[in-house]
């Protein structure tokens, strides 16, 4: 069977050792320990599992590792620099858009996808543009909340999210 | 944990305050070093370099309890929140507590907490007293300085080097709510940040060196016997061991525990899939479609009736906490067993355990990390006991998640339940006559709020063909929701505004003054009918807390949309409006499934909702714009805030599709497959 023995995992090189039809959220959290990845459903249901591959949304646990080879893999752990926060990763704690958080880091990163793609969501693009996150916690009207004050700011700056 | 085993824990040279419960507090005077009480709930410990350490039996699932008690600490210890920690739901480091629940941490340990900080800070002001030799009127504390004229100390140099322990002295006088500081503000969610980098390890997270990961076998419906085992094709796989055990405590699965166990989840996967079993089938086993007849044939108490009653139905729900139950044990060498699960009783766990190994509870440790949630329904250590059993036999560590599927099938519900209810009004529009009986939900919030003279309440006990247990809010969400409803006909009968007729028949003031508050911010008196909107509204309270709840939907062919919903919600003083207000929010998001759409469908004794895909809960496109009101009593104790809030979501909703389409629906989930009989529909009156 092929295997994968080589990722592009934040930024870094990871080696392992791995069935290429393994689900990527399997070989992220259990052989990386990168933990901060969620598993919520298994099925595509809940997105706590979204990592970035290139730049968009993945939901790991329906992607085989074999098809993210040489492909550039950003997780909840590399979405800022050591000690820094991303600026979604920040409005969440100021919008308070958490509960439980098992949900947070797939929604971050859904989020950061969605502004890369437009970056003054309206209320109404964010709930169509996140549905596939599911908040069990509720927490969805500070979630919108939270993604439209990362935009305002990133307007302000004239930079992206 | 005795005070001695305290002290060896966490080091010399320390304060440390225990607050005693009710009873050993008469029993402990003033003073210092005096003989401490065993029977404490929580522990404050100052450590030499001044860092603040408090530990409580409590866990964290969401409902920001780390945050609410930390506040709690700063504010009467005059400490920076962030110089303060908080150890929670360890079984070896804090006290004991009965778990988190029923609403519980704010009524109960947040004032502890703050008087085991306002004791510490009084200690603290009579060791500055006694080093400087100055009058204690004299010491001030603040931002974690203790200082009297121009001499100030950290917390650390004044303990340094003393052992010393104290009780809470009886009648200490705690900062009142309107001179609060840190408390009743808000704050940073305290480990937020680690939630928002990924850097919190909760249960499902944990990996120990060695561990194997388990995968269990569980039977194809509730009640099968395990016939035949073929495991050789599983054993095969490199690596994989299968491990065949017997549970002696109560397992909904059955005293069979068979899993695959693998130092990878993959090949352990692989083996699970391999493994050939044969099952012998229960008979008899129940259907979702049946079940209310089956809850009311199975009755331990009969109900003669006196009005004329209307038969509600309340379906059984899942909580689905988006991290579903999970563990790791270790045993070590000498016996003691050690597990990371997320729970909400670590010490009921770690009970057990003990019980299901027949060993001493002290060489039980659990650890709750912050949790992915529970909601009332992660109250039991099946994950544990299933992970502690499988450790024993591979003697190495081992970890076992449920999965989706899994948490779907064999965790228990919410009980669904058969309400019979009625009532009768005046000419004068109050009420004359009201009846309720609850089949099998449960009597939380079963007694009416409203004033009537003449009155038959009862809760009837049923078999339940699911294993059910707590959910957030308990029955108050199926009590309220069909007394609301039968309030909402009540007034409608007698033509009078749902409101107004409320407001007749209501004397408990906080009621009516969260009715009034909801009712204004939503503009009820002005509302603008038109074809295809309704409006509902309903009132309620639990757990000394009070709630209104207005809601707007709009119908669009089958389809209920909720458009806004506007809640009014005072439980006391608030603790922190931010907190409050998300727990608010998010029991009106969480309300919202349970009253339009969620409910465990099951047939034959196999749940047939078992996969997200087929247990629908809300999402971004469900939610109205929710408004919350919070009614900051600074003269009353605070009260719990994770529940009530939901309880008038449904009934709110139900009242709207009324007024929408004149049918009354007397059933939750309300829509499950969008409305019942489109023709119903009527012109606004
Ligand atoms: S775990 Fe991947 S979508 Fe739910
Ligand atoms: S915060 Fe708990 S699931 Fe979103």
């Amino acid at each position: 069977m092929a295997r994968i023995t080589e990722l592009e995992v934040n930024g870094t090189r990871r080696h392992l050792d791995a069935d290429s039809d393994r689900t990527l959220l399997s070989v992220l959290r259990d052989d990386l320990s990168l933990t901060g990845v969620k598993y919520g459903c298994g099925e595509g249901q809940c997105a706590a599992c979204t990592v970035l591959v290139d730049g968009a949304p993945a939901k790991s646990c329906l992607t085989k590792v074999g098809t993210v080879a040489g492909k550039r893999i950003v997780t909840i752990e590399g979405l800022a620099p050591a000690e820094t926060l991303h600026p979604v990763q920040e409005a969440f704690l100021e919008a308070d858009a958490m509960q439980c958080g098992w949900c947070t880091p797939g929604m971050i990163l859904g989020a950061v996808a969605l502004l890369a793609s437009s970056p003054n969501p309206t209320d109404a693009e964010i709930a169509t543009g996140l549905n596939g996150h599911i908040c069990r916690c509720g927490t969805y009207p500070r979630i919108v909340r939270a993604i439209r004050l990362a935009a305002k700011r990133a307007a302000k700056k004239g930079v992206h999210a | 944990m005795t005070r001695r085993e305290f002290f060896a824990r966490v080091g010399g040279g320390v304060v440390v305050i225990l607050v005693p419960d009710e009873l050993s507090a008469q029993e402990s005077g003033r003073g210092m070093n005096q003989r401490m009480p065993e029977q404490v709930s929580a522990w404050l410990h100052i450590a030499e370099d001044g860092s603040v350490t408090v530990y409580t039996g409590k866990v964290e699932m969401g409902q920001n309890a780390r945050s609410s008690l930390t506040q709690a600490a700063a504010e009467e210890l005059h400490a920076p929140v962030a110089s303060i920690r908080l150890i929670m739901g360890d079984t070896a480091l804090t006290p004991f507590d009965m778990g988190t629940s029923g609403s519980g941490t704010t009524p109960n340990m947040w004032p502890q907490i703050r008087k085991a900080a306002a004791a510490a800070r009084e200690m603290l002001i009579d060791l500055a007293s006694q080093k400087w030799a100055v009058d204690r009127a004299t010491i001030t504390v603040a931002d974690g300085k203790v200082r009297a004229g121009n001499r100030s100390a950290g917390f650390g140099d004044l303990t340094h080097g003393e052992k010393l322990a104290r009780a809470i002295p009886v009648g200490l006088a705690l900062t009142p709510a309107d001179q609060w500081k840190v408390a009743g503000k808000p704050i940073e969610k305290v480990n937020g940040r680690a939630i928002v980098t990924g850097a919190h390890a909760y249960a499902y997270d944990i990996q120990r060196p060695g561990m194997l990961y388990a995968k269990v076998l569980y039977p194809p419906s509730f009640g099968a016997r395990l016939a035949a085992l073929d495991s050789a094709a599983a054993e095969a796989i490199p690596g994989v061991k299968v491990v065949r055990q017997k549970i002696s405590g109560q397992r909904e699965a059955g005293a069979d525990l068979v899993a695959a166990l693998a130092p990878d989840p993959a090949s352990a996967e692989k083996a699970l899939a391999a493994l050939h079993a044969e099952w012998a089938p229960a008979a008899g086993q129940p259907s979702s479609k049946d079940v209310f007849a089956y809850l009311k044939r199975t009755a331990q108490s009969a109900a003669s009736p006196h009005l004329d009653l209307a038969p509600y139905t309340i379906a059984y729900i899942a909580h689905v906490p988006l991290e579903p139950r999970g563990a790791v044990a270790e045993w070590s060498a000498d016996g003691k067993l050690m597990v990371w699960t997320g729970s909400q009783r670590p010490f009921g766990v770690r009970s057990e355990l003990a019980a299901e190994f027949g060993i001493p509870e002290e060489s039980v440790h659990v650890i709750v990390p912050d949790t992915g949630s529970g909601y009332g329904g992660k109250h039991q250590g099946d994950a544990a006991v299933e992970a502690a059993v499988l450790a024993k036999a591979a003697g190495k560590p081992v970890k076992r998640n449920w999965t989706r599927t899994e948490e779907l099938t064999w965790a228990y519900f919410r009980p669904g339940g058969l309400v019979e209810a009625g009532g009768k009004v005046n000419p004068d529009g109050t009420l004359a006559a009201w009846e309720f009986h609850n089949y099998n939900s449960g009597p939380s919030a079963l007694q009416t709020p409203y004033r009537v003279a003449e009155k038959y309440e009862q809760y009837h006990r049923t078999q339940s063909p699911l294993r059910q247990g707590s959910y957030r809010a308990l029955a108050a969400t199926a009590n309220h929701f069909v007394r609301e409803s039968v309030m909402d006909d009540l007034a409608h009968g007698a033509s009078i505004d749902p409101l107004e007729f409320r407001f007749k028949n209501l004397d408990n003031q906080r009621l009516r003054d969260v009715l009034t508050a909801a009712a204004e911010r939503f503009g009820w008196k002005n509302r603008k009918r038109a074809p295809g909107r309704g409006f509902g509204l309903a009132a309620g309270t639990e757990k000394g807390s009070y709630i209104a709840t207005c809601a707007e939907i709009a119908v669009d062919g089958g389809a209920v949309k909720v458009v806004r919903v506007v809640e009014a919600f005072e439980c006391g003083a608030i603790v922190n409006p931010e907190h409050l207000a998300n727990q608010v929010e998010g029991a009106v998001a969480m309300g919202i499934g349970g009253a339009l759409f969620e409910h465990v469908d099951f047939a034959d004794g196999k749940i047939l909702s078992n996969r997200l895909g087929r247990y629908r809960v809300p999402r971004f496109a469900d939610m109205p714009v929710i408004e919350s009101v919070l009614l900051d009593r600074k003269d009353l104790p605070s009260a719990g805030a994770g529940e009530t809030p939901i309880v008038g979501v449904a009934p709110a909703i139900a009242n709207a599709i009324f007024d929408a389409t004149g049918q009354r629906i007397r059933s939750l989930p309300l829509v499950p497959n969008g409305l019942p009989a489109l023709s119903a529909a009527r012109a606004p009156a």
